[in-house]
């Protein structure tokens, strides 16, 4: 019945099922969305997808595979909307708002011409300021600022036919590759967790417990076990300063959901290229430094690396000695990325620029080739990739 | 038997469709939402509109799916066998009834609202697969198989703090609340305070949009919180006009801490607050 939609959606990225499609049929069978439109959009908005980020996709697939549906109710629509345009615009214009539709030739002329446009137009429209639409300045459509304008779709959710609900695809911003908050990047970081016993012994371990009790011919013979806890370890580094103020709030936020979330976290910064030396603060970066040997030496090759940078700069700041802008280096930025590599061989880089610019710069290319392609955006599906990538 | 929305909630048509499809096909309906829209509040309104009992399972991050269905008492087993108490002998003595099971057993099919199932562990709800989809389990102690008479309506609420496995998103029926815009809210708002001054609720409807929009906010006001903001504001006796004046000085809105709940939001406010103060003091050339 629907098997073309269902096509439609698999290939839209949305996640359906045949145990799903099936369900959808139960529910038309059982006569849940009695035969409105809406109601079966609700209906199959609940029974295909399950995820809020798919909500936008799904509403864009409904909108093109049932184009024929809403045209019959769109042909309605031009039928009727003299006077129901008459009674909605008498409904809502106030005395002095009709003298204003006077300037453009009155009201009839107002109806006149909007019911030409109706005609005209071939699809939805959005912004400009002839087509009837959405947030425009036409005098026709809802939302617009035009004091003559005639108002659709915006009175009452009972006339909204002239605004289909799909059609306003209200979940939009749900989409994933919506920037960060914290508490979407900790969703993303839980990923990471892995729980070990370990520690003091303070829990009853209660299975264990009644297996030797029992051995022990029903004397009581209590055993105890460490608690659960995430062991996970992670050592952050962050490019610093020069292009990456732009993105200073988004490391802001993945750096405080690291911290809740990790209880082994360590950070560092260093700027544009890891060289010989990183800081843990930044206000003391010239006289406070650490040497990067001595973090490869501190921690154990257990931890799981993260770099977070756009690796946006010269090339020869990665591959030549002395190619830093801020100082002479000795050893070439390639040398000590492959050696922080070939200590964590869990290590990923995050780009806060969108993956879309990646190509047009050079040195993001090299860097990329460097982590052997285990570079990711830092959207929410970047650092979901990230991190099951970090637990490969 | 329909859910049509109650006297004390406002139902969506979307929510409607979501509801009566899990009612009639007896599968689980999954909720999802921003905080503060009603998700939990929607169980107890179904369970009082189809006049069903409401069985409320409260996930925690230590909750076991097997606390959901029975546990065996070994350590009181064990102590009574220690005091030679003859309960002993019979083994269904110690087997305590879970929440799903306390569902399965009760007679008309209750509703049972498993409450926040992203805060338990991420196996949590494979676990509980075969038990929701069948509507039965089988008890190990006793080897007995324990099966729903009636299917129970099932609800379950997540914060989006886990991503949920996908077999599980296959058995359940999923509605998402989204925030609900100015003509759902002044219903909300008059079903909850009757009779209340249309004024007041108009003008307190506008500040608590606007501070929505404002960008940067860390914890954006939610329906409860209007609520609870609007009853502040009669309980004070405020009037619209008191709302209505946008003198800059006071762009902080009154019983601020109702709304913002976040020290770093109410900065914001007060930066703004002396931004649009100093705006006015130079008035652009």
């Amino acid at each position: 019945m629907f098997i073309n939609f269902f096509y439609e959606l698999k290939n839209a990225k949305v996640p359906v099922t045949l145990k799903e499609y099936l369900t959808l049929l139960e529910a038309m069978k059982a006569g849940v969305a009695s035969y409105s439109v809406d109601d079966f959009y609700y209906l199959s908005r609940a029974t295909l997808v399950k995820d809020e980020r798919n909500l936008d996709k799904f509403d864009k697939v409904f909108g093109t595979v049932f184009k024929g549906l809403e045209s019959v109710a769109d042909g309605e629509a031009i039928e009727i909307p003299e006077e129901w345009l008459r009674k909605l615009a008498e409904k809502t214009l106030t005395e002095e708002e009709k003298a204003l539709i006077e300037s453009l030739g009155g009201f009839d002329k107002l109806m006149e011409t909007l019911q030409k446009r109706l005609e005209e137009q071939k699809g939805r429209h959005q912004g400009g300021n002839k087509w009837i639409g959405t947030a425009g300045t036409s005098p026709f459509g809802a939302h617009g600022y035009n004091p003559e304008g005639v108002r659709i779709g915006q009175d009452k959710s009972r006339h909204r036919r002239a605004v289909k609900v799909w059609d306003k695809r209200e979940f939009q911003n749900l989409d994933d590759s919506l920037e960060l908050g914290t508490r979407n990047i900790k969703v993303a970081l839980r990923r990471l967790r892995k729980f070990a016993r370990e520690g003091a012994e303070v829990e009853l371990d209660m299975p264990d417990t009644i297996r030797s009790t029992a051995n022990n011919a029903g004397w009581l013979d209590l055993k105890m076990r460490p608690e659960r806890r995430n062991k996970v370890k992670v050592l952050i580094f962050f490019d610093i300063g020069g292009s990456m103020d732009s993105y200073i709030r988004l490391c802001e936020e993945l750096f405080s959901a690291a911290r809740s979330e990790f209880k082994h976290l360590e950070y560092f910064y260093f700027h544009n290229c890891l060289y010989e030396k990183v800081w843990k603060d930044n206000k003391r970066r010239m006289t406070d430094t650490m040497p990067t040997w001595d973090v490869l030496h501190t921690y154990p090759h257990d931890y799981k690396v993260i770099f977070v940078g756009d690796a946006s700069m010269s090339p020869y700041e990665i591959t030549y000695p002395g190619g830093s802008v801020e100082h002479w280096n000795e050893e070439s930025g390639e040398t000590w990325m492959r050696r922080t590599l070939d200590i964590y061989p869990h290590a990923v880089w995050l780009n806060p620029t969108p993956e879309r610019h990646w190509g047009h710069t050079s040195s993001i290319g090299v860097m990329r080739q460097l982590m052997e392609g285990r570079m990711f955006p830092l959207t929410l599906s970047g650092l979901d990739a990230a991190a099951r990538e970090l637990n490969r | 038997m329909k859910f049509t929305g109650t006297e004390s909630y406002v139902a969506t048509d979307d929510l409607k469709v979501a509801v009566n499809a899990a009612i009639t096909l007896q599968r689980p309906l999954l909720i999802k939402g921003e905080p503060g829209t009603g998700k939990t509040v929607l169980a107890q309104e179904v369970a009082s509109a189809l006049g069903r009992d409401l069985i409320q399972w409260h996930i925690k991050s230590t909750t076991k799916a097997q606390q959901g269905l029975y546990e065996y008492d070994a350590v009181s087993r064990l102590r009574d066998s220690q005091l030679g108490d003859d309960r002993v002998h019979d083994i269904s003595n110690y087997i305590v009834k879970g929440k799903l099971w306390e569902a399965f057993s009760a007679a008309p099919a209750p509703i049972l609202l498993i409450d926040e199932i992203d805060k338990a562990d991420i196996e949590f709800p494979n676990d509980l697969l075969q038990e929701l989809d069948r509507m039965e389990f089988y008890v190990y102690e006793t080897r007995e198989t324990v099966k729903a008479a009636e299917r129970p309506i099932v609800m379950i609420t997540s914060n989006n703090e886990k991503e949920l496995p996908d077999a599980f998103l296959r058995r359940c029926f999923f509605h998402y609340i989204k925030f609900p815009d100015p003509d759902t809210m002044r219903q909300i708002v008059e079903v909850h305070y009757p009779g209340i001054q249309h004024d007041l609720v108009r003008e307190a409807l506008t500040i608590f949009y606007d501070i929505r929009e404002v960008p940067g906010l860390k914890k954006k006001p939610s329906t409860s919180e209007l609520l609870d903001w609007l009853k502040l504001l009669m309980s004070e006796s405020l009037t619209p006009e008191m709302l209505r004046e946008r003198d800059p000085k006071k762009l902080i809105p009154p019983m601020h801490g109702a709304l913002l709940k976040n020290e770093q939001d109410v900065h914001l406010f007060e930066r703004l607050a002396f931004l649009a103060r100093r705006q006015e003091r130079q008035p652009p050339q």
